[in-house]
């Protein structure tokens, strides 16, 4: 009986008696949740537009705020430095299409993504070689970012909020109108989702392939740059950053490979279910539970629906 | 096709000719090899302590010419903090006859720790790996002075109470435990327990995964909620500055919490600017290049380019030093054994014997140059670790500095863990080889 | 020239099915295992048994494991490093409370316990599918991690949280331990691998392995020709993490000798045996003998032949050099033949034949 109270009635007690808790727990959720759809964003940006499953994107999120750190060291005055990684990231997508894609076309998916991991280590090679493997400190205040903390004073306790998770919180809203807007109004816009329909129908419109993966490839490299920003400032940047992006996995299947949509509410469910479920029901087996608990929820919605929350209706025939 | 044949040869080639790799050291030199890691998630705590170890057997070799001497023939191997690389390393180096072994890592130490005995090859592991490797009765080719995690926490807890006016001010009071979810992290777990249990404060436990080292927003709800009086957080790479950085968020009084000597590095509270400003750890070795040791470094190896290090500033650093400590303990080791056995050159039974007779006093720091900088070490035949004397350090906004007394070890309650936890050990592994090396007896 | 088969008439059915059909073939297998088992135990050194050939034929094992299951079944993996740690832990326990019995025993016997929790993680295989299943794979992988820090049970509650192997002999020799040569560990391992090559070749070459690849090629058609999913793609789960348990059990006992979960079946040892079943080939036995011998000599041979042949790198530039050659080298074979590197001595085996007239 004591564990049937521990498991269904006693977090819920705890749940009622401090409210600014569940609050904070909630506002917790929220932000994490941003950033992994931040994160996950960048492979539905490049699956979408190529059926390429990225799993560089962790290396890019670290390889673009090393960049912009690493440019800073060296004296570049930090907007300038940003501009200059922006370039950076160009430069790669416009290399990893001449070199990784084309020669690529057309082979199956699973080659495809092996082909991101030779990438992964390539990127790890050349970060360390330029960089060197010392953790550095994101220049958050150089760029302008809030730091400190608002106090709110409601629920018959303190909830916190700060800053710079509302800030990440603005700017991840801000991005992703910003990239339905190009997406629905804009030429290239409307040539990246004829790609995503169908390669070769967009092809024979006259739509240039490559010339579309440059631009995704870039996009998805600017999403990065981004989530490094935001994640160096919650910690440092080193490549042990690269392992949060894997956090993006099930906020993806979740979600649904294909949606923009998709990847920002399964980022809340992600975020927001397992700092609830690690706070009320982690110490029940020992806590430290958030490394596999994303995994469990997404699993249970994929039993309902394989194609995750938004994707693609998945339709086999022979 | 020919690209890949040329490949494919090289690989051959490289396999072929690895036998040539295994050259015998030259004469009148002892081979010391350093497993350090460079590379890899953890370089940044790995690269200070490479280049401190470095810097002072290579100042030794200008200084003095060795040791002894003898000249020291340094090499390092890249292990990017990876247990399979560690293991190549050890394989790559053992047939020219090392010394000893450092493999600074727990778990290439944990791999290693078997073999030692069988190579005749000691290993230091310096304050990491296998607590129970204290015992030197069980593990006569292990050592891990100067202090062990068990060690560490019950500083941590002495610490605490003397922060709060005394052992009897402990009871009622909460302890959290922030820790990596690994073996390294929930190893002061038992020690804690048992200490809270005796002294009546509460011990709570905050893991993390090792996935989610920079990911800790759960893990400080509850901290939030819980409100421990005091943190001890045994981390490990980027999860301290992630931990300093959530600390500062979650409105935790950063001067409550305490790192494990190796969540002491610069790096990991550098990252908190101005608010990490009190955040403390545990070290056995001062900072900065007031010691006539550190400015021998600058003087022999740093200006005369012999050093890996770029930027002087980092010299002096936490870890930095401690690379240096280590590399003072196997130099002394190798002094030792020249002493006890009057040869110049010394293998790996010497050394061992050295190192069971390593006794580093006030008056020997002094004359090494150390006086102030680290505590003295002594280490015996039946106690390979010693429980020296450990302080707090506080982070000042650009350096630790010293923050309390040097704290003994709560030994009585250390000690018996360490014999139970190798007899264990020695128990479970059926064939572990009883003690046959006599002790030298004490000088 | 040589390698032709001209001359060589089948006059049943059976030796025309033969997986080696050709003598040459066989020759030079019976030469392979020779080296395997004679030469290089008398003439090899220590160091390129201990890190060379150990490893290469522990990853080997699991990447036939991994194979069976994404090369031959179309079910992509990503927990194949926690199957192996299942493996481990099984056999840890189990020659811990029953030390009377032969290790070897155990380490086979371990593959089942490994199997039976594979299956469990396969059950959702049957609606989730591609990218999906893989993503879902990663539960287990990280739910299993977890299990192994989280359950002291498993590592019989010792201080340092880690396998610390025991020593056992076999007919008067110690086989795992410290006090094992690496010939005698190289010798079982070399033993177990071939025998479980044998039985999956011969798995894969029959009607279980026929209908794992229907259920690959377009799993709706192959349960119209009568197979039945749910079995097929559990039976492969099963043995995939069999292969994987017992690689995992070799891992620990023949190998590390002992170590800690995270450390050794993390992520990043999943990842490392996907790669080795793509580059080696999907859906090739030998394949799976290339990709593990790529991926797992290549940095070896890099890190220390490179020194060896004069190109002296310190230690943290080669360690850099290495993932940038490592990468290039996935991304040169992946456009060179993206079917990998069985594909390639396929080819070669072609022109082999037709040399030096080729037509």
């Amino acid at each position: 009986m004591d564990i049937l109270y521990s498991i269904f009635v006693d977090p819920f007690v705890q749940m009622g008696s401090a409210p600014d808790l569940l609050a904070q727990t909630l506002w917790e959720g929220f932000v994490g949740g941003i950033l992994y759809a931040l994160i996950a964003l960048g492979f539905v940006l490049i699956f979408k537009a190529s059926g390429v499953f990225n799993f560089a994107q962790g290396i890019m999120v670290v390889f673009a705020a090393l960049t912009l750190v690493g440019l800073y060291e060296k004296g570049v005055p930090a907007f300038l430095a940003l501009a200059l990684t922006i370039g950076v990231m160009f430069v790669l997508a416009y290399a990893i299409e001449r070199a990784v894609l084309r020669p690529l076309v057309n082979q199956p998916d699973i080659i495809l993504f092996m082909a991101t991991f030779g990438l992964t280590y390539l990127l790890i090679g050349l970060g360390e070689a330029i960089f060197g493997g010392n953790p550095k400190v994101m220049i958050a205040e150089q760029l302008y970012l809030p730091k400190g903390a608002i106090d709110l004073k409601i629920l018959g306790g303190v909830v916190t909020l700060q800053k710079i998770d509302i800030a990440a919180a603005i700017i991840a809203i801000a991005m992703i109108a910003a990239l339905s807007l190009f997406f629905q109004y804009t030429r290239i816009g409307r040539a990246l989702r004829a790609v995503a329909d169908s390669h070769k129908a967009a092809l024979s419109v006259g739509i240039s392939l490559n010339q579309i993966w440059v631009i995704v490839w870039f996009i998805a490299g600017v999403v990065a740059l981004i989530t490094g920003i935001m994640w160096g400032a919650r910690s440092d940047v080193s490549f042990a950053l690269q392992v949060v992006a894997l956090k993006a996995l099930p906020v993806l299947i979740l979600g649904g490979f294909t949606s923009v949509p998709g990847a920002i509410v399964g980022g809340l469910i992600i975020g927001i279910g397992e700092k609830i479920g690690e706070f009320y029901w982690g110490p029940l087996v020992g806590g430290a539970t958030e490394s596999w608990l994303a995994y469990c929820i997404a699993l249970v919605f994929l039993m309902f629906r394989p194609q995750g929350l938004f994707g693609e209706r998945i339709i086999e025939r022979i | 096709m020919k690209k890949s044949a040329l490949a494919l040869g090289l690989v051959v080639g490289a396999l072929v000719g690895m036998p040539a790799f295994h050259e015998a050291s030259a004469q009148e030199s002892v081979y010391v090899p350093l497993f350090t890691y460079r590379t890899g998630p953890f370089a940044g705590s790995g690269i200070p302590i490479a280049d401190g170890m470095r810097d002072y057997l290579e100042m030794l070799n200008q200084r003095d010419g060795g040791i002894g001497g003898v000249k020291i023939v340094i090499e390092e191997c890249e292990t990017g903090y990876d247990t399979k690389k560690g293991v190549e390393c050890y394989e790559a180096v053992k047939d020219k006859k090392p010394v000893m072994t450092n493999p600074y890592s727990t778990g290439i130490t944990l791999q290693l720790i078997p073999r030692a005995s069988v190579d005749n090859i000691p290993m230091l592991s310096m304050a990491y790996g296998l607590s129970a490797s204290a015992d030197g009765s069980v593990f006569p080719w292990i050592f891990n002075p100067p202090a062990t995690y068990w060690d560490g926490a019950s500083v941590m807890v002495t610490y605490m109470a003397q922060q709060l006016g005394g052992f009897d001010k402990l009871r009622g009071k909460k302890l959290g435990l922030i820790h990596l979810d690994a073996p390294f992290g929930k190893e002061p777990i038992p020690l804690l327990e048992n200490l809270a249990k005796e002294y009546g404060f509460e011990l709570k436990l905050y893991p993390i995964a090792a996935a989610d080292m920079q990911n800790q927003g759960g893990t400080w709800l509850a901290i939030r909620r819980d409100r421990p009086d005091f943190i001890y957080n045994q981390g490990f790479g980027a999860m301290n500055p992630t931990a300093v950085k959530e600390a500062i968020r979650n409105n935790y009084p950063i001067g409550k919490m305490v790192g494990v000597w190796w969540a002491g590095g610069d790096d990991d509270a550098r990252g908190g600017a101005a608010e990490a400003k009190g955040y403390k750890a545990l070290s056995f070795n001062q900072t900065g290049t007031d010691y006539p040791i550190m400015q021998d470094i600058i003087k022999h190896v740093f200006d005369k380019k012999l050093s890996k290090v770029e930027n002087r500033n980092r010299i002096g650093e936490a870890l930095y030093n401690r690379g240096v400590y280590n590399s003072v303990l196997i130099a002394e080791a190798i002094r030792t054994a020249q002493q006890i056995t009057g040869k110049k050159v010394v293998d790996g039974n010497d050394v061992r014997r050295g190192l069971e007779s390593l006794n580093i006093t006030e008056a020997r720091l002094k004359e090494l140059g150390m006086e102030g900088f680290a505590a003295p070490v002594r280490v015996t035949c039946a106690d390979h670790n010693g429980h020296n004397k450990a302080f707090v350090a506080e982070w000042d906004g650009t350096k630790y500095v010293k923050a309390s007394d040097w704290i003994s070890p709560i030994k009585d309650k250390v000690r018996p863990l360490i014999e139970s936890a190798a007899k264990e050990y020695a128990s479970g592994n059926t064939g572990w080889p009883k003690r046959t090396e006599a002790c030298d007896s004490p000088s | 020239m040589f390698y032709r088969e001209a001359g060589q008439f089948k006059t049943s059915y059976a030796a025309d099915m033969a997986i080696f059909p050709i003598l040459q073939d066989r020759i030079g297998l019976a030469v392979v295992l020779a080296i395997a088992f004679i030469a290089i135990p008398l003439f090899g050194s220590n160091f390129l048994i201990q890190t060379v050939m150990i490893p290469f034929l522990v990853f080997s094992l699991a990447a036939i494991g991994l194979n069976i299951l994404t090369g031959y079944t179309g079910l992509i993996s990503l927990g194949s490093g926690a199957f192996m740690g299942v493996g481990a832990y099984a056999c840890y326990k189990l020659t811990t409370i029953f030390p009377g019995v032969n290790i070897i025993v155990w380490i086979l016997f371990s593959g089942f316990f490994a199997a039976a929790i594979g299956v469990v993680f396969g059950l959702p295989s049957l609606r989730i599918k591609g990218f999906y299943l893989t993503v879902a794979t990663l539960a287990a992988q990280f739910f299993l991690q977890w299990s192994f820090v989280r359950i002291p049970w498993l590592y019989n509650y010792n201080a340092s949280g880690a396998i610390e192997v025991p020593q056992r002999m076999l007919a008067g020799i110690t086989v795992t331990g410290a006090n094992a040569t690496p010939v005698t560990r190289y010798l079982v391992l070399l033993s177990i691998v071939i025998l479980l090559t044998w039985i999956a070749s011969n798995l894969v070459h029959g009607r279980i392995g026929r209908s794992w690849m229907a259920v690959r090629d377009m799993d709706i058609a192959a349960e119209l020709m009568g197979i039945r999913l749910l079995p097929a793609k559990l039976l492969s789960f099963a043995v995939s993490s069999f292969y994987c348990g017992v690689a995992g059990a070799c891992m620990m006992f023949l190998w590390y000798g002992g170590g800690e979960a995270n450390d050794a079946f993390n992520i990043n040892q999943s990842f490392t045996i996907l790669f080795m079943v793509i580059i080696g080939g999907l859906g090739s036995i030998i394949g799976s003998y290339f990709g593990a011998a790529f991926i797992s000599i290549l940095p070896t041979a890099l890190k220390f032949g490179l020194p060896a042949m004069g190109i002296a790198l310190s230690g943290p530039v080669a360690e850099h050099l290495n993932y940038i050659i490592l990468g290039v080298l996935i991304l040169f074979f992946l456009i060179v033949e993206p079917h990998g590197l069985a594909r390639l001595w396929q080819i070669g085996k072609q022109k082999l034949r037709v040399w030096p007239f080729p037509y």
